[in-house]
């Protein structure tokens, strides 16, 4: 089959790799008919996400049909259209059980798992074609993947629903949609997103849909500023705003309720702090650079909620852990417990709560994968979301 | 816990005797402590006086001042090694394989190894299953194949480099039905050691909790050292790895496997 494969930093390639099959009694094998490029992808395409080896195929946004199901499936036929979440997770374990599926104990293989205990303290779950750390399983930006507890992650839908609709129920809208529900909005409350990459956009449709009076966007591409616009946001560009005293101005003196940070380890910017952490990073005296982060802790109002979705792989220094204390602050975060929430947005989706299709900008056969990482990272202001379709060569007729 | 006094425990001074070192060394009026005060000073002042000539100054005094660190450092690793350790080692409520030395007196240098898993089953069931040891290769990678002789011996072929196996014997010396299986390797084993799986009840419905303990005795000598390969370098990460591994075939009837494909197994 054909995959985009990891080669090295920057260097990612459609290759031909063989194709793969049942494994464990609950696997099925997807043949896959859409997958997007994440924010968090580029993270891997950076290198700055260790264990990531070369040969290794990335994607953890993707859905198709079931072409192979394991002797023990029992939830899936051959056939059936899915979506599947990008947390593996196994439905039995401790925290499985609580609905934390992206803390799953038992989807990481064991040996692979000894290095995010080593390095977080307990092991990380497994995710799709995410480095070593998470288990290092093919991803799927592919033509096939095997999906592993495939009776647990895979919610099928209906035909009526194309791709475009329900694609992003792998990974980003859940993921908008639990950064929201992490900021516990109140009536009247405040919300500031820091990012309006996916996550972030899907953020502020989400905390609308929860009730906040107010979403305040951040950003410096204009488009995507534009985009949170039309959801009702209220914007600032950071390369010409001062963050904080507008925040502070546009909440009546008191601060943001809820703070998210949908950027993660990457922030832009030419701020002081981000610019040290440049060189701390490239003396290896840090792994992350929190520049949003800070900002986000240093504007949330007192007793005020941080939500963290962007993703964060290390260490980070000058963390102002004395803002967060004495102003009282609560901070959530984590991978998406996608399994969770996926029948809820299905119906909101079906139901035109939520608006996905907006974010598409690239549709893409699957041979032009390199060149759609190659837009979704250096022009980041027209290309806010990129999916590749295995199958779109053929109906093109190239 | 009291594991007593004994030659093997002098490692978890040098901790201490550091940072006793350090923290005499580091009171007023000692170099140290005048060396760092000047820094501190330095640093603290420095934005006021910035372009006053200190500036080689300072990065000499720091330099100075890590190698003065250094060289304490490495005294006071030589002194603690050198002394005897007359501490009882209080281990308190954890397990004895969390004790930083893992050895115990006269008992020709066992290691202690262990892990505790949480498995969301019923202790009996979980019990049953290890109690069958001809069940246990199922999720034991290392092991090959294991043959029930009677009631308490049963014996172990495990997996070494190459085509060689390591066989051995082993023997149950303590048996409480869904509490523990404890047991012991023959005399004549290549690799002696003994284990013990305590099983109990987790709190409010969380299933048992599944602790193994292991303490192996790391073979002497040229061929001993072949066999401790065979049976596994590290028993630490086997013992948490198998334990892990049995976890994973309770709760979910398989065992994770990033492997794209069955021949693609490690």
């Amino acid at each position: 089959m054909r995959a985009l494969v990891w080669h090295g930093k920057n260097d990612v390639r459609v290759d031909t790799v063989e194709d793969p099959a049942i494994v464990n009694p609950r696997d099925v094998i997807i043949k896959v008919t859409s997958t997007a490029i994440c924010g968090s992808d580029l993270h891997l395409y950076h290198g700055v996400i260790p264990t990531l080896r070369a040969g290794d195929i990335l994607g953890h946004e993707f859905m198709g049909e079931v072409v192979e199901t394991g002797a023990k499936q029992k939830k899936l036929r051959k056939g059936d259209r899915v979506v599947v979440p990008f947390v593996i997770a196994c439905g039995e374990c401790f925290f499985c059980r609580k609905l934390q599926y992206s803390a799953c104990d038992n989807s990481n293989p064991v040996d692979k798992a000894d290095m995010s205990e080593m390095l977080f303290g307990h092991q990380m779950s497994g995710i799709f074609g995410y480095s070593h750390l998470t288990g290092g399983y093919a991803g799927g930006q592919a033509e096939y993947v095997r999906v592993p507890f495939a009776d647990v992650g895979p919610i099928a839908v209906p035909d009526d629903l194309e791709d475009d609709k329900v694609l992003f129920l792998s990974d980003i809208l859940p993921t908008g949609w639990m950064a929201a529900e992490n900021c516990e909005i109140e009536e009247g409350d405040t919300v500031a997103v820091w990012g309006c990459g996916p996550i972030g956009l899907f953020a502020v449709q989400s905390a609308f849909l929860m009730g906040a009076h107010k979403v305040i966007a951040i950003d410096h591409y204009p488009h995507r500023l534009e985009l949170a616009r039309k959801f009702g946001a209220e914007i600032i560009n950071f390369k010409d705003v001062d963050v904080h005293a507008a925040l502070v101005e546009m909440t009546g003196g008191i601060g943001p309720d809820a703070v998210i940070d949908a950027v993660g380890m990457e922030s832009h910017g030419m701020a002081p702090d981000n610019i040290l952490d440049w060189a701390e990073q490239t003396v290896m005296l840090e792994t992350d650079r929190p520049h949003a982060l800070r900002q986000a802790i240093h504007a949330c109002r007192k007793g005020g909620r941080v939500s963290i979705p962007g993703v964060y792989g290390g260490f980070v220094n000058h963390f102002p852990i004395g803002a967060v204390m004495e102003k009282g602050l609560t901070i959530r975060t984590g991978q998406t417990h996608v399994q969770k929430y996926l029948p809820r947005l299905l119906d909101m989706i079906r139901e035109g709560r939520i608006d996905t299709t907006f974010l598409i900008s690239h549709r893409l056969p699957l041979e032009e994968a390199r060149e759609g990482y190659r837009l979704f990272d250096e022009e980041q202001n027209e290309t806010t979301k990129v999916v590749l379709k295995p199958g779109m060569e053929a109906a093109n007729g190239r | 816990m009291h594991l007593g006094r004994h030659r093997g425990h002098r490692r978890d001074t040098w901790g201490a005797n550091l940072g006793a070192n350090l923290g005499v060394n580091w009171g007023e009026g000692s170099t140290v402590g005048t060396w760092g005060r000047q820094i501190r000073d330095h640093l603290a002042g420095g934005r006021h006086h910035r372009n006053d000539g200190h500036g080689h100054g300072n990065a000499v005094l720091v330099i100075a001042f890590c190698a003065l660190a250094a060289g304490v450092a490495a005294f006071a690793i030589t002194r603690g090694s050198s002394m005897r350790n007359n501490r009882r080692i209080d281990a308190g409520d954890a397990p004895r394989h969390t004790v930083r030395r893992r050895r115990l007196p006269g008992r020709h240098n066992a290691v202690h190894v262990g892990r505790t898993v949480t498995i969301n089953r019923p202790r009996k069931y979980l019990f049953s299953f290890w109690r069958d040891f001809s069940r246990l290769p199922q999720f034991m990678e290392n092991v090959q194949s294991i043959t029930v002789i009677d009631d308490k011996r049963s014996r172990w072929v495990v997996k070494g480099p190459g085509e060689m196996d390591v066989t051995f014997e082993t023997e149950i010396t303590e048996e409480v039905p869904g509490e523990v299986i404890a047991w012991r390797s023959s005399d004549d084993a290549d690799v002696k050691h003994s284990g013990r799986i305590l099983f109990r009840d987790a709190p409010d419905g969380r299933g048992t909790e599944v602790e193994a303990a292991i303490t192996y005795v790391p073979p002497g000598g040229r061929l001993g050292q072949l066999l401790a390969k065979l049976a596994g370098r590290e028993p630490e990460i086997q013992t948490r790895r198998e334990l892990k591994r049995f976890k994973q075939l309770m709760e979910t009837g398989e065992i994770a496997d990033a492997a794209p494909r069955p021949a693609a197994r490690a």
